[in-house]
């Protein structure tokens, strides 16, 4: 595996006395993609909020590149390489997909005025990179027109134009077809052979489970499990162990499985 | 079925003429409305309408709607209201009409108005966008507030300016040349770069960024609370020159100056295509509806039609604009 672009040590956060994330162990290498699961108020939106700088956890270390950061914020996330796409508030509908890529990064020449050609032309050159381009829309389409996997390829193309590592995706599937799933999916594939990062959170386990590599599923506060693809083999043995932990009767459904790959 | 994988270039280019009229929907819209409410007023009264005088009266005060107009297509962009800028124009000229009083020359009057009225914007925005206000309502307020700051020490006296005629800065920003009115050209000037500032300027994307959608434009690290109290600014300082031009046109200032203005812009406002719910607006649409509001005025009377209709047509232009703008308009989601 590459290079080690985040860890995080014995996070924790309490909401008084009541722990939302308690001490969770992860990290995230260069180019590949990590699928993050979890119940709902398993503490998915925390963790997710604590990466982005947007919480600051209440213990524990963040290490970015293999060396401590003190005082994580929304800053030195962003510093760190870490975009956040979350779910529904990412775009401005009524703009067009230039505005939105160039967001508060405008392309200006004197004066404050805009650059436009360059805007287009690099707004094009990140659609292409990604693999975001049609017949029917161009940069200058408004997102309002577009279907729910294309806003997903604005929201990608601008965290890529913004320098991300780690491009985090907050449910970028809920709600989409399966056709809009995998345009989401081939946005993703292009964005880790471009050697970006990407964590993907989902609650639709084949979802998650058909794009990522390694699995950290989440459960009150916990990871409860730590898996590659390759050791879980497949969607419903996730699903099985996910059932488990929700509802524990009978044994974990997983440690024959894991057993054997073990003992091979 | 084409595969999702196939990857092609983005599209033929675009027809240009195609684009453009998709990307001006709004204001080709309030133009049309104009050209039509334009033709019915010739049906009428053909011979006045045929002559420059109608031309030349509403040509006199537009300027004043003008500067006016542009700013509050920002605020509405930005997603919020201002009530208060009739106060603010009064309250600039009266700061003119007080230097230019006092003898000192009229273009350190216009300064000095322009940065009164920018600070009142300024106080505005700040009391509306920090405090978390509604803008409806603490507009409103200050509205009120500044007027009575006005008629409290005048005690509603006006002040005279005669002395203005003489002066170079009336030569340049009011006299008439070949009897058109020169405020005309300073208008137009202030519109069109408004025009750039709204579409090709970091502050006026950055507006309607902030009207479309707050969360996503300080998730991008956009200040959205400093980009909407610099609307205000700008109506501040629109407000300013307005007052000023108004002042300058009449030789005279009256407390109420500003007052008759309120309604009229935020109609301009609106049927020129600017939505109330944020995030796109046409400052072009909005200079269009502040000649669409100053010529149903003019055109009525001129048409012979009592005064009494006035209201009556500048009602019925208005609901139609907006039905029509409706029909015209998607809002997107």
């Amino acid at each position: 595996m590459g290079e080690r672009l985040i860890e995080l040590r014995e996070i924790k956060k309490s909401y008084g006395n009541v722990f939302a994330v308690g001490g969770v162990n992860m990290h995230v290498d260069r180019g590949e993609v990590v699928g993050l699961l979890g119940d709902n108020g398993a503490g998915k939106s925390t963790l997710i909020k604590i990466l982005a700088g947007a919480v600051r956890p209440s213990h524990g270390q963040i290490f970015v590149r293999g060396t401590e950061v003190q005082g994580w914020n929304p800053g030195k996330s962003r510093d760190a390489g870490i975009e956040t796409v979350f779910q529904d508030r990412a775009l401005a509908v009524q703009q067009t997909i230039v505005r939105n890529i160039f967001m508060g990064r405008e392309i200006t020449g004197p004066f404050g005025f805009l650059d436009v050609r360059k805007e287009r032309s690099e707004a094009e050159r990140l659609m292409r990179e990604i693999g975001f381009t049609s017949k029917v829309f161009s940069p200058d389409s408004i997102v309002g027109q577009l279907s729910g996997g294309e806003r997903q390829g604005v929201a990608i193309a601008r965290a890529i134009y913004n320098k991300a590592d780690l491009i985090i995706l907050d449910e970028p599937t809920t709600a989409l077809s399966l056709t809009e799933t995998e345009k989401v999916f081939r946005f993703v594939r292009t964005v880790r052979e471009s050697g970006r990062s990407i964590l993907f959170i989902g609650h639709n386990i084949h979802h998650v489970f058909d794009i990522a590599e390694r699995f950290i599923v989440l459960d009150r506060g916990r990871v409860a499990l730590e898996v590659t693809k390759a050791k879980v083999k497949s969607a419903d043995n996730l699903i099985a162990f996910m059932e488990h932990i929700a509802h524990p009767s009978g044994p974990n459904p997983l440690d024959e499985i894991l057993r054997e790959k073990g003992a091979a | 079925m084409a595969s999702i994988v196939e990857q092609k270039l983005p599209a033929e280019q675009p027809n240009g003429l195609r684009q453009f009229v998709g990307g001006n929907r709004a204001s080709l819209g309030t133009l049309a409305v104009f050209v039509v409410m334009m033709v019915i007023f010739f049906a009428f009264a053909p011979r006045i309408f045929s002559q420059w005088p109608i031309y030349n009266s509403v040509l006199q005060t537009l300027p004043v709607a003008l500067f006016l107009v542009v700013p509050l297509v920002f605020i509405v962009t930005v997603g919020e209201i201002d009530l208060s800028f009739p106060a603010t124009m009064g309250f600039s000229a009266w700061i003119f009409a007080l230097v230019v009083q006092a003898g000192f020359d009229p273009f350190l009057g216009m300064i000095a108005a322009v940065i009164v009225g920018m600070a009142l914007g300024l106080g505005v925005g700040i009391v509306v966008v920090y405090a978390g206000l509604s803008s409806l309502v603490a507009t409103l307020g200050m509205n009120f507030l500044l007027r009575g700051l006005i008629m409290i020490p005048t005690e509603g006296k006006s002040i005279s300016l005669s002395s203005l005629g003489d002066t170079l800065a009336y030569n340049l920003f009011s006299s008439s040349v070949g009897g058109f009115p020169i405020q005309v050209v300073w208008a137009v000037i202030f519109v069109l770069v408004a025009i750039f500032l709204y579409n090709r300027h970091r502050f006026g994307v950055r507006v309607r960024a902030v009207g479309d959608n707050p969360d996503s434009a300080a998730q991008m690290g956009i200040d959205t609370k400093r980009i909407r109290v610099a609307t205000f600014v700008f109506m501040g300082l629109g407000s300013a020159l307005a007052g000023v031009f108004s002042t300058m046109i009449n030789f005279t200032w009256w407390p109420s100056a500003g007052d008759a203005y309120l309604l009229p812009t935020l109609a301009a406002v609106f049927v020129g295509g600017t939505p109330t719910w944020g995030g796109v607006g046409t400052v072009a649409g909005g200079a269009i509806g502040a000649v669409i509001v100053s010529f149903i005025q003019t055109g009525i009377v001129a048409g012979g039609l009592s005064g009494f209709y006035v209201q009556f047509f500048n009602g019925l232009i208005i609901i139609l604009s907006l039905l029509g703008h409706r029909w015209n308009q998607i809002r997107y989601r």
